[in-house]
């Protein structure tokens, strides 16, 4: 369950690339031919057609981006497939552990790339506190993985916290393993 | 003077009320003479009342509704403080409708054993519908109290609600000298609406600000915002509702007008750094307690409503949130976990006096209206939490709700003897309304989650 979060940034990165480049391949796009390739003949024996569209070249490559994807991409497109990995907390804990650690230490590598970005850390509890208490709680969990960031060099003015108690589970259900999943600091990208 | 002794023999007391009473009830006057009571019985049980249909006069259909609801409504009001006992509904059916208050008898009614009857009638006029209701004595046919309400037209849209509910609580008034609560409101977060909005992992729930009648009836909501919005808290005149609202993207606390279109005020003056939440009135409406973590973690705080004269009340490393008003207006409690849980703590509005109540752990402590003196919260137990309520009269707490699923974030009444929560002992979190001895249980809501009741004064 915790490989996941595990990834090294520079994973982390590649992965959102190919993302990026898959989601900037879809849907196929009409590109002009080499010019040396000339008009295709329409086949002897049948009436002449109008002009198509001429089909993507198979074989030839996508042409090499020199953008960044996540330099272009739209804050909502990069929160749907968001390169930041949630920190977990432990029952009634704001305490940021090693394996919390090794994902914020990711997350801050992104935030150093990309030093324009501001994000938002919202602090999540699960449904067992109460709701008034649990807005408390998620306030030390956001306030907790920001001071970590902080420490790593992030300016401090880069990270807003909010918490949302338990208002928004990630997983509703009522077991041991959605709470897990529910006690988190989620990061979430608000101005770039 | 425990028996039908007073001499007064009230004359009818007919008070014009104020026109248009929705969506401001109508008010009755005070009677110039204070009529007959009718009291407990011998044995101490509580007198009995006969509450039956009101007498339509007239024959048009919605003042023939009225009259049959209004003395419904009417009857469940009554039921609802147990300061009588009522006839039963089937009972009353079996006693033919007199055709007007002169034709009333009250042979049947003493063969049924009431002390008391309550005589209505509704009729239309030019403008609009009158109301009147006489509590009868049945012994002597003595008319202990008197009222008459006028209304709208449009007053009768929801059967005449507000009318029952203004000679209700005359008569708890009258009788029993209790502040009834029958026109009192709850106002409640619910995402009922089904809105959602846009969040950065997918759609997530809107919630609103929504009020009904005491009992449930007329729900209606009150904000429309493609955020959240949380944790009402009427001000003490009912003018304004205190909530905690997202809208700006961090929560802060907001104040709305009930009565007027003007804007919202932001008496904490939120910012990214500074966020409020969790707004409670003082007693006397000019201050309001909530949450901050404007200086680090989270702190109580005491503002004026116009957002002057900001001051912090505890300061702790650990998180102190979830203020309650004492009755004087002297005194906070909340929620603090600097003991290792959180626990409901005591402490002078000038920071000093600190104590803790509770020993579990527990939070949203809310203080009963005086004389009582009592908090209620929600405390945890198994694998959910329980209602509450520690006695300063006895340093003992005692359980309200019953075990079933978990119950949380009460809120009193303003005569102290009911409280509303939350609870997801059916599914999803509804809110209900209990008796301070734990009778009583009355689900309130039924659609969507519905979260943070607050009772209006």
């Amino acid at each position: 369950m915790t490989t996941g979060r595990l990834l090294t940034p520079a994973v982390i990165l590649t992965l959102a690339f190919t993302f990026g480049a898959c989601a900037k391949s879809k849907p196929p796009v009409a590109r002009p031919v080499d010019t040396n390739s000339g008009p295709i003949p329409p086949p002897p024996g049948l009436p002449p057609k109008p002009p198509e569209p001429v089909p993507e070249p198979v074989g030839v490559p996508p042409e090499p981006r020199m953008e960044d994807p996540l330099k272009v991409s739209d804050i909502d497109k990069i929160n749907q497939n968001s390169p930041f990995q949630p920190v977990f907390f432990r029952y009634d804990s704001a305490e940021i552990e090693g394996e919390g650690q090794a994902v914020l230490d990711a997350n801050a590598a992104i935030l150093k790339k990309y030093p324009e970005w501001v994000i938002t850390i919202e602090g999540h509890s699960d449904e067992r506190g109460t709701a008034e208490y649990n807005l408390a709680l998620g306030n030390r969990r956001a306030a907790a993985a920001r001071t970590y960031l902080i420490s790593l060099g992030i300016p401090a003015d880069r990270l807003r916290t909010v918490s949302y108690g338990k208002e928004f589970p990630f997983d509703p259900t009522h077991t041991e393993a959605a709470w897990s999943k529910n006690r988190r600091a989620h990061f979430v990208l608000t101005s770039k | 003077m425990k028996l039908l002794t007073t001499l007064l023999i009230a004359s009818a007391v007919l008070v014009l009320a104020a026109q248009n009473p929705p969506p401001v009830p109508p008010t009755a006057q005070q009677p110039s003479e204070i009529g007959l009571v009718i009291s407990a019985r011998d044995d101490g049980s509580p007198p009995k009342l006969a509450v039956p249909e009101f007498i339509p006069l007239g024959k048009e259909p919605e003042v023939v509704a009225a009259a049959k609801s209004i003395a419904d409504v009417l009857w469940d009001d009554l039921a609802f403080e147990k300061e009588f006992y009522l006839l039963p509904r089937d009972i009353l059916r079996t006693v033919p409708r007199p055709a007007s208050v002169e034709q009333v008898s009250m042979d049947r009614w003493k063969e049924l054993g009431a002390e008391g009857l309550v005589v209505g009638t509704v009729r239309k006029t030019a403008d609009g519908i009158v109301v009147e209701a006489r509590l009868m004595r049945v012994m002597n046919g003595a008319m202990t109290l008197g009222k008459q309400y006028s209304g709208s037209p449009k007053s009768l849209a929801d059967g005449g609600r507000v009318f029952a509910h203004g000679i209700a609580d005359e008569i708890h008034k009258q009788q029993r000298n209790l502040r009834g609560v029958a026109r009192t409101k709850l106002a409640f977060s619910s995402d009922r609406d089904g809105a959602r909005m846009k969040g950065p992992v997918g759609d997530r729930d809107v919630s609103n600000i929504y009020m009904s009648d005491y009992d449930g009836a007329n729900q209606s909501r009150l904000t429309v915002n493609r955020s959240i919005d949380i944790a009402p808290a009427w001000s003490p005149d009912g003018e304004l509702l205190a909530y905690t609202s997202y809208r700006t993207g961090y929560p802060d606390v907001i104040l709305q007008s009930l009565r007027s279109m003007r804007p919202p005020t932001y008496p904490a003056r939120g910012s990214v750094e500074n966020q409020n939440f969790l707004p409670a009135w003082s007693p006397d409406g000019k201050m309001l307690a909530f949450t901050s973590n404007r200086d680090g973690n989270a702190e109580i705080y005491v503002v004026n409503r116009d957002g002057s004269n900001l001051r912090r009340v505890t300061s702790h490393p650990m998180a102190d949130v979830t203020p309650t008003w004492s009755p004087t207006g002297t005194q906070l409690a909340f929620t603090s976990d600097r003991g290792g849980t959180p626990q409901v703590y005591v402490i002078n509005l000038d920071g000093t006096g600190l104590l803790r109540i509770s020993g579990e752990k527990c939070d949203r402590a809310t203080w009963s209206p005086a004389p009582l003196n009592e908090i209620a919260y929600a405390a945890q137990a198994g694998g959910g939490y329980e209602i509450r309520i520690f006695s300063f009269a006895t340093r003992e707490s005692r359980s309200v709700t019953d075990g079933i699923g978990s119950n949380e974030s009460p809120a009193f009444a303003p005569n102290g003897r009911h409280l509303a929560f939350t609870s997801d002992r059916t599914g999803r979190p509804q809110i209900y309304t209990i008796a301070r001895d734990g009778t009583d249980l009355r689900q309130i809501t039924k659609t969507g989650s519905n979260k943070y009741p607050n009772w209006s004064q």
